[in-house]
């Protein structure tokens, strides 16, 4: 596998470093390119960010408690890939979970046969300095916490399809966002542009986003979406894209991390998500994002990570129409029931 | 007789015929239009689009009709219209004609749209919402509203199609002004229309696309499967462009609108009364 290393770390490094000099949000800025690297056209002139590429990373979000470096050595994130990818080729016990339900060492083999997204990062965020997602905000707090309690009112995740997760419903995953983050698996996107627009085919649950760029207004905020709606610009060779009118039901962070993996944790539909795409190198563009959502957090908040050149083409990820998985989950919730019932009536009869 | 038809070969045979019938004065293209250019050279198709007709009901011609959702009354009643099928009829082998006439009666519960499944082509076209058109050299994307049905017209490296899809592997090509688009790799398990016209696996699609003003283009669909139709046969539609200043391609993400209807008795029953 050839490990190119961003140089962006560095760059990023810098920004930070002017940030704690002045205390301020760190505003995301454009990655230098490598080397005096010139940015490919298309035949409209525009910078090229054509192709297929891949942001699968072993990076989290957020930085692991007792982690305080900010990057790792390029060796360190060498280890922890290689031992990422032997657990991706190691047999499962046969009769486990892990041996009849995703057996990685089957069907999903991203971080050993795929292009990674290698970051030397500690954590996607770079803003606040400590790689944490900032505090919640008392209504923030509060927000989940009725969100928290509403689920359980319905019954908690297995007592409806509507109750259940929404990658487990085929309605949203990681990939699409905005923001776009590693999807867990088939961490991969299309791209594809004309002068007036910006298409990002995400290849889970085939979610495209056709982003205008055309100068138009944003979208009345009574259109309330999945994936908001997207405006953007160029600075420079910069693609800058702003996005509003999320519809507050895929709260973000999108279970990046196990600590967050909850769908009542998150943003709300108040969220606004800034991106940049720069192209740095001929595999590599850098994608930043800010995150402002004054309702649950107290400040905004950015990270950066990688997208790769990866080979092609995309996959028809028909998810949806081939969910058997939601419903052999509720059979097997509604069984699970059934049979504790019947054993509770069986106590009562002896 | 069943007969594997050439890919290229029966094409101009087909619409050839249709002319001499005389039928579908759609497919009457004004030659001389010339589309503006993209800026690498290409006859530019870039541009929302949509269909004005009533094909998303039944390709072939059919008077108006009642719908099958008895309290949604005339809100879900047929309109009525001539068809987009060349020629009126499809050629359907005599067990097929009987296996769509199965899914008519059967469509509540055997139509793929009603479970918000991927359209498949070239149903998807002409569905009652907008699709964009996103043109670069390699790549021609063809994005519908409707539950997000994406496709990537590969201009390049042709390659056969990896595996079954619901909306088919497409290779493109340009025919003088004409997008030219094969598909094939389809799984079988989409239809034509909500009148239970369908296919199978075998099914290959040519679609050619012709700019034939500003805000139209024209779209001729050649439909080969031998396992269901005694022949190729042909349907031909205008294309208009959604000239709206802000028209754009929004979510129509139906999985959400379908859960009841598909996983609703698998719902646990709750003591508080809430479902």
């Amino acid at each position: 596998m050839n490990h190119v290393f961003l140089n962006s770390g560095c760059i990023a490094a810098a920004v930070i470093s002017v940030s704690l000099l002045t205390a301020i949000p760190v505003e995301a800025q454009a990655p230098d390119p490598i080397d005096g690297y010139t940015v490919p056209r298309t035949a409209d002139g525009q910078p090229d960010f054509e192709g297929f590429w891949t942001n699968a990373t072993r990076t989290p979000l957020q930085r692991p408690e007792g982690v305080t470096n900010e990057f790792y050595t390029a060796e360190e994130v060498a280890a922890t890939e290689a031992r990422e990818a032997a657990l991706e080729t190691a047999p499962t016990v046969p009769g486990t979970v892990a041996d009849v339900h995703y057996d990685y060492s089957q069907f999903g083999l991203t971080y050993s046969q795929s292009t990674l997204a290698t970051s030397l990062r500690t954590s996607l965020i770079f803003d606040p300095p400590d790689g944490r997602i900032p505090p919640m905000t008392a209504a923030g707090q509060r927000i989940v916490a009725q969100r928290e309690a509403e689920a359980l009112l319905k019954g908690g995740r297995f007592a409806s399809a509507e109750t259940n997760e929404l990658d487990d419903r085929c309605i949203a995953m990681g990939g699409s966002g905005p923001p776009m983050m590693d999807a867990g698996y088939n961490s991969n996107y299309q791209i594809v542009q004309n002068r007036d627009f910006i298409m990002i085919l995400t290849e889970m649950i085939h979610d495209v986003r056709i982003i205008p760029l055309d100068g138009r207004e944003q979208a009345d905020d009574k259109i309330r979406q999945w994936m908001g709606t997207s405006r953007a610009h160029w600075e420079g060779d910069t693609l800058v894209v702003e996005t509003a009118n999320f519809n507050g039901k895929k709260p973000f962070p999108f279970q990046p991390d196990a600590e967050v993996r909850p769908t009542y944790y998150g943003s709300t539909e108040n969220m606004r998500v800034t991106e940049r795409f720069s192209r740095v190198d001929d595999e590599t563009i850098v994608y930043q994002f800010t995150i402002d959502d004054k309702t649950m957090w107290t400040r905004s908040w950015s990270a950066e990570l990688p997208m790769k050149k990866t080979i092609g083409p995309l996959f028809e990820h028909a998810c949806h129409e081939g969910n058997y998985g939601l419903t052999n989950t509720l059979v097997g919730a509604r069984l699970e029931e059934q049979e504790a019932a019947e054993a509770t009536a069986a106590q009562k009869t002896n | 007789m069943r007969v594997r038809f050439g890919r290229w070969a029966t094409m101009p045979a087909v619409i050839a015929v249709a002319m001499i019938l005389g039928v579908s004065s759609a497919t009457a293209q004004s030659t001389d239009y010339r589309a503006p250019q993209t800026a690498a050279g290409f006859p530019d198709l870039n541009g929302i689009w949509q269909t004005i007709n009533s094909a998303h009901w039944s390709i072939e011609p059919h008077a108006a009709g009642p719908g099958i959702v008895r309290e949604l009354g005339a809100s879900v009643a047929v309109p009525a219209g001539h068809g987009v099928v060349d020629g009126g009829t499809i050629p359907y082998r005599p067990e097929a004609l009987l296996q769509r006439d199965e899914n008519f009666a059967n469509r509540l519960e055997l139509d793929p749209e009603i479970k918000c499944y991927l359209p498949g082509v070239p149903r998807a076209t002409y569905m009652p919402f907008p699709f964009q058109i996103i043109q670069s050299e390699q790549h021609i994307m063809i994005v519908h509203e409707y539950a997000g049905a994406v496709r990537t017209i590969y201009m390049e490296n042709h390659t056969p199609a990896p595996a079954p899809t619901w909306m088919g592997w497409s290779h493109g090509s340009w025919d003088g002004e004409t997008l030219v688009i094969d598909t094939q790799g389809f799984n079988g398990q989409t239809w034509f229309d909500r009148a239970g016209n369908f296919h199978s696996e075998a099914l290959h699609v040519i679609e050619r696309i012709t700019p034939r003003s500003e805000d139209t283009m024209m779209y001729e669909v050649t439909i080969e499967d031998p396992e269901v139709f005694t022949r190729p046969w042909t349907m031909s539609m205008p294309l208009y462009r959604r000239v709206e200043a802000n028209a754009e391609i929004l979510e129509f993400e139906c999985v959400e609108f379908v859960e009841d209807l598909i996983y609703g008795h698998l719902r646990k029953q709750l003591d508080n009364g809430t479902q």
